[in-house]
């Protein structure tokens, strides 16, 4: 028998059948099967729970489901129990028994597994709790309810029905201008108007045309684009192919870096099925519009997701930028008119079909539009993935969703938009996240990473490793971001180590200026941003470590030693026995010694002290002993 | 063919569809210098030593003459102090990988840009391969024996200019990259010393 959609009369047709034919089941639990829940274990709690059904005869009464991310990734692993969609958090295996059976014999939620509000109080839904409560997860929310791995999953959650009326009931215009009217803007970071790059694509001259998603997110503490791949691969190959009709594309790729095998697998498994059921291939659904779709696994170089790199890439050379000034819309894959955009874009467009472009635009801001995925990370008290309304404000982001920074500590910075972003300060929080009020503050929205940081964070070291970063990353195609990538490292390694002169400051602002100017593509003209940003808002720190050669936040360890208060010390010999090296030593009734010279600056005499006897101190004495720099 | 009128540095001159600014600027004997350009082979955009401003529209931004395509109305400025202060620190900086021990153009450029090419070297060091990585041997390489002897391998500043043993034993033969060398890197006689093996660059004996 032929799987075959042949027309949206038969998807909606089985879109019930997979609804009315829901099995015997009782009840479902699902649990997430995403990078971060299978690294807290989840496929343990999976292999736990399929014994004990197979053990008590229960195969029939529960259905298990493997579903992806909910965001809370801390808390994993996540186990959702329908009805009711009841999730609890940080499972174990032994919690299994009672979890199925409470649900099977209609109990109550078990509480201790249960999120907590501000109050302790056990939320049972999810907009209980504060992580959750500013959320609007347009993007994520089905990711709880479907098996990534299962069509059938997808299409009765009425997935598949947005191409179906665009196939059917609209001309590619109509498509173009609903996407006009919702304000959708590229979510890769650069937020261009994403009609505007399809209409473009769509009138220059050349077939066939190409449709590219970019999945190359590489931004350190990323992985919004990872969860959405992983747990809703369909949704994006839906806003492909819509995306694809409205421009008259015939041919897709979707390109996924190399570090992401879950996503890879779903996303193959998502097109296979989606072939089988007749979604991809010719006259899809009845309609004339043929389409295919490859994935291509990507070789580990974050510049590839450059738009014309990715090309390169894809064309099976190395992927290096294109010197030309010609947009991918015009000359892309094969010189032919090709559109890319990234994961979130693509995701956006079904349920902009679905609720029209105005009730899209009603979310946000007037200018960006809808909702977006950030991975909050770093220093605050809940991370994970959170889907929010653009012109959220980075207040709210910090302390109400991520509940305040970590540890007691105070705020420092907020980083987004990773390497090609910058650093936003304490007074700067009541900026709203959108895309040119971050553009303007020196950093940019960029795909979505947002690291907190607090005030252990030396500013001038963050800068370096962004540097650092970039510079194993630059394809190393043009002098200013080669070469200038080079010096800036060099520079701000000399800096950190206490070796830094007035005029290496200059030289930052010379290089920082040409990197800007005259790179050839965004990752070096973007490169200097977290550089800037640091001297911009911090350049207090940059005086004390070039000047007075002290390390106002005590991370960079050529600046720093570690001291005893003899007044405190209470001759214990704790630090001597944590210190690796012989540093600190004492005798019996005398207070410690950390010997500067010997000393390695590793902190474990710091965190052995009981006493808070051993303290961190720069400035004064430094000894001359420098910490070999990175190159 | 579609002719149009820009302007470069002030001047009047007429351009023909699918030129570059610079072809333009030579074709009104306006000097842009270049390193990695060459109109014998496909060039990389690399060395940005050809930067220039455009204003269309009002609105003004660098680019590189070699490959920005010119068109009606294009307001051109080659020599500005702003643009001949950014050739000098990409000189100086392009001297990070090769050091000051270079000739042909690069060092022409220098002396006349008054870059200092030991600038950087006492904050980063490294070996200095008398080569900026400008691609043009490799490009030529290519085109010229269909199959190319010599390539890139490494990314940013790992890249290397290095040698196929199984597609040349040495590299001194053909003599087709002679003269294109922007740094003197490659002379009349060939690379001198010649490129080292892929094998020996990715093992790290070279």
């Amino acid at each position: 028998m032929s799987a075959k959609i042949g027309s949206p009369k038969e998807l909606e047709k089985l879109r019930k059948e997979i609804e009315g034919n829901k099995g015997p089941y009782r009840i479902i639990v699902s649990v997430c099967s995403s990078t971060g829940c299978v690294a807290l274990g989840s496929k343990t709690i999976l292999k736990t729970l399929r014994e004990k059904l197979a053990a008590e005869g229960l195969e029939k009464d529960v259905e298990v489901k493997e579903t992806g991310c909910l965001g809370f990734c801390e808390k994993g692993p996540r186990v959702t129990v329908y009805p009711g969609g009841i999730s609890y958090f940080q499972v174990m295996p032994e919690d299994v028994s009672e979890i199925v059976d409470g649900a099977l014999r209609g109990g109550k939620p078990l509480e201790r597994l249960l999120l907590k509000d501000e109050k302790g109080k056990p939320a049972k839904r999810l907009e209980e709790i504060p992580f959750y409560r500013l959320q609007h997860r347009l993007l994520l929310s089905d990711n709880e309810k479907i098996d990534p791995r299962k069509i059938g999953d997808y299409i009765s959650i009425g997935g598949y029905s947005a191409l179906a009326k665009v196939l059917i009931e609209w001309t590619p215009e109509q498509v173009l201008g609903e996407v006009k009217r919702s304000g959708l803007r590229g979510r890769g970071g650069g937020g261009f108007p994403t009609w505007r790059k399809w209409e473009s694509t769509r009138d220059a001259p050349g077939s066939p045309k190409y449709v590219i998603v970019n999945c190359d997110e590489g931004d350190p503490g990323a992985f919004m684009d990872r969860s959405m791949m992983e747990g809703n691969p369909h949704k994006v190959l839906e806003g492909l192919m819509i995306g694809a009709y409205a421009m008259g594309a015939s041919k897709g790729y979707i390109y996924i870096r190399e570090e992401y095998p879950i996503a890879f697998s779903n996303v193959k498994a998502a097109i296979e099925q989606a072939r089988e059921y007749g979604l991809i291939g010719e006259g899809i659904l009845g309609s004339s519009f043929s389409f295919d779709v490859k994935v291509h696994s990507g070789a580990g170089a974050f510049v590839s997701g450059e738009s014309s790199a990715l090309v390169e890439a894809i064309e099976g050379r190395v992927g290096e930028p294109r010197p030309k000034y010609v947009h991918i819309a015009e000359k892309g894959i094969n010189g032919k008119p090709t559109c890319l955009n990234n994961v979130k874009t693509w995701a956006s467009v079904p349920m902009i079909v679905l609720n029209g472009g105005e009730w899209f635009s009603k979310v946000g801001t007037e200018r960006s539009t809808g909702t977006t995925i950030f991975s909050l990370v770093g220093n605050v008290n809940n991370t994970g993935l959170v889907e929010v309304p653009m012109g959220i404000t980075l207040r709210e982001m910090v302390y109400k969703i991520g509940g305040g920074v970590r540890g007691g500590k105070g705020f420092k910075a907020v980083q987004t938009g990773g390497p090609s972003g910058g650093f936003i300060p304490e007074s700067q929080l009541d900026l709203k996240v959108d895309f040119d009020a971050l553009t303007e503050a020196g950093s940019m929205m960029g795909s979505g990473s947002m690291v907190v940081m607090n005030d252990d964070a030396c500013m001038v070291d963050a800068a370096r490793y962004f540097v650092d970063f970039l510079l194993e990353e630059s394809c190393g195609k043009c002098v200013p971001c080669r070469e200038g990538l080079r010096v800036l490292s060099a520079t701000l390694g000399r800096i950190c180590e206490g070796r830094g002169e007035p005029s290496d400051l200059d030289t930052v602002r010379e290089v920082t200026d040409l990197m800007k100017t005259a790179s050839l593509c965004s990752l070096g003209k973007t490169a200097a941003n977290p550089v800037l940003t640091s001297m911009r808002y911090f350049p207090d720190e940059w005086t004390a470590h070039v000047e007075d050669k002290i390390c106002p936040a005590k991370k960079c360890k050529a600046l720093i030693r570690y001291e005893v208060d003899a007044g405190k010390c209470k001759s214990c010999g704790l630090c001597a026995k944590g210190c690796p090296v012989g540093a600190a030593t004492w005798e019996k009734k005398q207070p410690a010694v950390i010997d500067a010279v010997k000393c390695i600056k590793c902190g474990e005499c710091l965190d052995a002290c009981k006493f808070g006897a051993v303290t961190k101190v720069s400035g004064l004495q430094v000894p001359a002993k420098s910490v070999r720099g990175r190159r | 063919m579609k002719m149009f009128d820009m302007e470069i540095d002030g001047r009047a001159v007429r351009g023909r569809e699918g030129q570059t600014v610079l072809e333009v600027a030579r074709d009104a004997g306006i000097e842009i210098p270049t390193l990695c350009y060459s109109d014998e082979t496909e060039h990389i955009g690399g060395c940005r030593i050809c930067s220039v401003q455009v204003e269309t529209n009002g609105r003004k931004s660098i680019v590189t003459s070699c490959s920005y395509p010119a068109d009606e109305g294009l307001k051109v400025t080659t020599n500005s102090p702003k643009i001949r202060k950014m050739r000098r620190t990409i000189l100086e900086l392009a001297a990070v990988n090769s050091g000051p021990d270079v000739a042909g153009d690069f060092f022409s450029l220098a002396r006349e840009y008054g870059a200092d090419l030991t600038r950087f070297s006492s904050i980063v060091s490294g070996e200095m391969r008398s080569c900026i990585l400008c691609g043009l041997c490799v490009n030529k390489c290519r085109e010229a024996t269909h199959d190319g002897a010599i390539g890139f391998v490494g990314r940013g500043v790992h890249k290397r200019v290095v040698r196929f043993p199984e597609k040349a034993q040495t590299c001194a033969n053909c003599n087709y990259c002679n003269n294109i060398c922007p740094t003197g890197r490659i002379k009349q006689g060939g690379p001198d010393p010649p490129f080292p093996t892929v094998d020996d660059v990715l093992s790290g004996r070279a």
